[in-house]
């Protein structure tokens, strides 16, 4: 009896989660289908399938986002190995030093990457904004992978050696697949915030590009909430199905793993 | 040789990371008004800072007072909440605990963008004004399911029976509470408040959303506002450069020390 009591414990954070979880999100559904006069309409979501410029820079931000998720697994998938492999690094420590920025202000640190990029001369635009936003998530991508792989049961990777596999062999049919779970994470963790950033990719390009979450920003902010609340579902949608497609499930990842 | 080159991988990954971290650290010792002008070596940005005689630039610490208000009393609220829906979810099996789970990882996969516009709709629709309580609100909503997957993995590990074992000698529920579960949740308390509060301390997009009109500015409000107008307040460059060296020489101590113990696992 006394444990079925102690399940209401939940109750509260049940309610809070109803009140800001919930009906935030329902009434963005809500406002998404309403004139300004609160009038039932569809305007709000055929507006955006005609506007070219919203169209335009909702492809770029997928765009930006699938190539910076890229090059994150790329850059991130080696140093993660590297990290987790005894033999080639022996601290723990230096995984440390790769989280240790994220402590600083992000957009201090994005402003900071754009002068860099005008102090060496170059000229800010896709190029730069792709290298900024790889400089600030790197260290998601790297650390969920590094977290799978540090855990990982080693004795797998050493049978399949000694029934003869080669290193490349065992990395490729034993390592690699075991540590998926991680990557998966890691694009969670990446793809998701670049998809939608906004403030970051003004500074790193001086503002000469936008993308979908600066849209949503201005149209709050000049009061069009209905149709900034339509491009917040268009949003929704698309993180939907990223987090279906990863299996979004960051509870494993995250528990007794992140701090 | 394979080590070699391992390690020369990690150093230049690591170089290029830190290069805007020793930018803005170096620029913190020259007096000049715009960031990345070199006008001789000064310390006086450091004493502006540290007497709080700012040049008409006193918001900034206000600024970041604000900061370390909200994200405390996030971080408070959430660590308690969440502890108390830890042991409420660690008692549910099935749909429920599976629908409530489920609610938990929306804010954590949701961007902030995304949150802090729902959130904005919803101050609006309940017609209430927006300041510091709304912000507290929205800190307290992205924070609570972190707290909540750190105390989880702590209350499989701990046995049920002292809990009950408690009653049976007597204790109240709530002196079973406090003298017996906390105690060994306790970590997962720790490490989820820190969690929260370094959340809290670095959002932006949440905090731009529902802080409304009265003026209220945080650290991340202000270096946005700052940069629109197109000037950072100089004094920005020692601060960042005492939260970055403070937040450095904190974790490798830990770490350092956690290594020597010969317990592998970071703390981060």
């Amino acid at each position: 009896m006394k444990m079925t009591k102690r399940s209401q414990w939940a109750l509260p954070y049940v309610i809070f989660l109803g009140l800001f979880v919930v009906l935030p999100l329902f009434l963005v559904l809500v406002y998404a289908f309403q004139d300004g006069a609160g009038r039932f309409t569809f305007s709000n979501i055929t507006r955006f399938f005609t506007d070219r410029d919203a169209l335009s820079t909702f492809a770029l931000s997928l765009e930006v986002a699938i190539e910076n998720t890229a090059i994150c697994i790329l850059i991130g998938y080696p140093a993660a190995w590297i990290l987790a492999n005894r033999k080639l690094n022996r601290s723990a420590v230096t995984i440390v030093l790769f989280i240790i920025p994220m402590w600083v202000n992000a957009l201090m640190r994005t402003l900071a990457t754009a002068e860099l990029f005008n102090m060496m001369g170059l000229q800010l635009g896709k190029g730069t904004l792709i290298f900024g936003m790889v400089y600030d998530y790197l260290p998601f991508m790297i650390y969920p992978i590094y977290n799978i792989l540090e855990r990982m049961d080693k004795s797998y990777a050493e049978a399949a050696a000694d029934l003869g596999a080669d290193s490349w062999t065992v990395f490729r049919k034993v390592t690699l697949p075991l540590s998926l779970p991680g990557v998966a994470s890691g694009v969670l963790m990446v793809f998701m915030p670049t998809v939608s950033t906004f403030a970051i990719s003004e500074f790193l390009t001086n503002n000469r590009i936008k993308l979908f979450g600066t849209i949503i920003q201005e149209n709050i902010n000049s009061s069009m909430w209905n149709y900034g609340a339509a491009l917040s579902l268009i949003m929704l949608i698309i993180i939907g199905i990223t987090s279906l497609l990863t299996g979004g499930d960051k509870e494993e990842q995250m528990e007794g793993g992140m701090v | 040789m394979k080590r070699f080159f391992a390690q020369l991988y990690l150093w230049i990954l690591l170089l290029v990371l830190y290069a805007p971290l020793a930018f803005i650290a170096v620029c913190s010792f020259t007096e000049s008004k715009v960031l990345g002008n070199w006008k001789g070596f000064s310390v006086q940005l450091y004493s502006n800072l540290l007497t709080g005689d700012m040049q008409g630039n006193s918001s900034l610490l206000v600024a970041v007072q604000n900061t370390l208000l909200i994200a405390l009393a996030a971080a408070l609220v959430a660590t308690l909440l969440g502890t108390v829906a830890a042991i409420g979810i660690h008692n549910l099996s099935g749909r429920k605990r599976g629908a409530i789970t489920f609610l938990n990882s929306i804010p954590m996969i949701n961007p902030d963008v995304i949150t802090g516009v729902s959130l904005f709709l919803l101050f609006v629709f309940l017609h209430v004004g927006q300041g510091f309580l709304t912000v507290i609100l929205a800190h307290i909503t992205f924070c609570t399911p972190y707290v909540v997957l750190s105390v989880l993995p702590k209350l499989r590990q701990l046995n049920p029976n002292t809990y009950e074992a408690a009653l049976d000698l007597g204790a109240t529920p709530s002196q079973a509470l406090r003298k017996v579960m906390i105690p060994q949740l306790k970590g997962g308390m720790i490490s989820g408040f820190m969690l929260a509060f370094t959340m809290s301390l670095d959002d932006f997009a949440v905090t731009f959303f529902t802080r409304g009109t009265v003026g209220l500015e945080t650290l991340s409000t202000y270096i946005y506002a700052d940069a629109r107008k197109g000037g950072l307040t100089p004094e920005l460059r020692p601060l960042m450069t005492l939260i970055f060296l403070l937040v450095l020489v904190v974790l490798l101590v830990v770490n350092l020390r956690q290594e020597k113990n010969k317990k592998n696992e970071p703390v981060i």
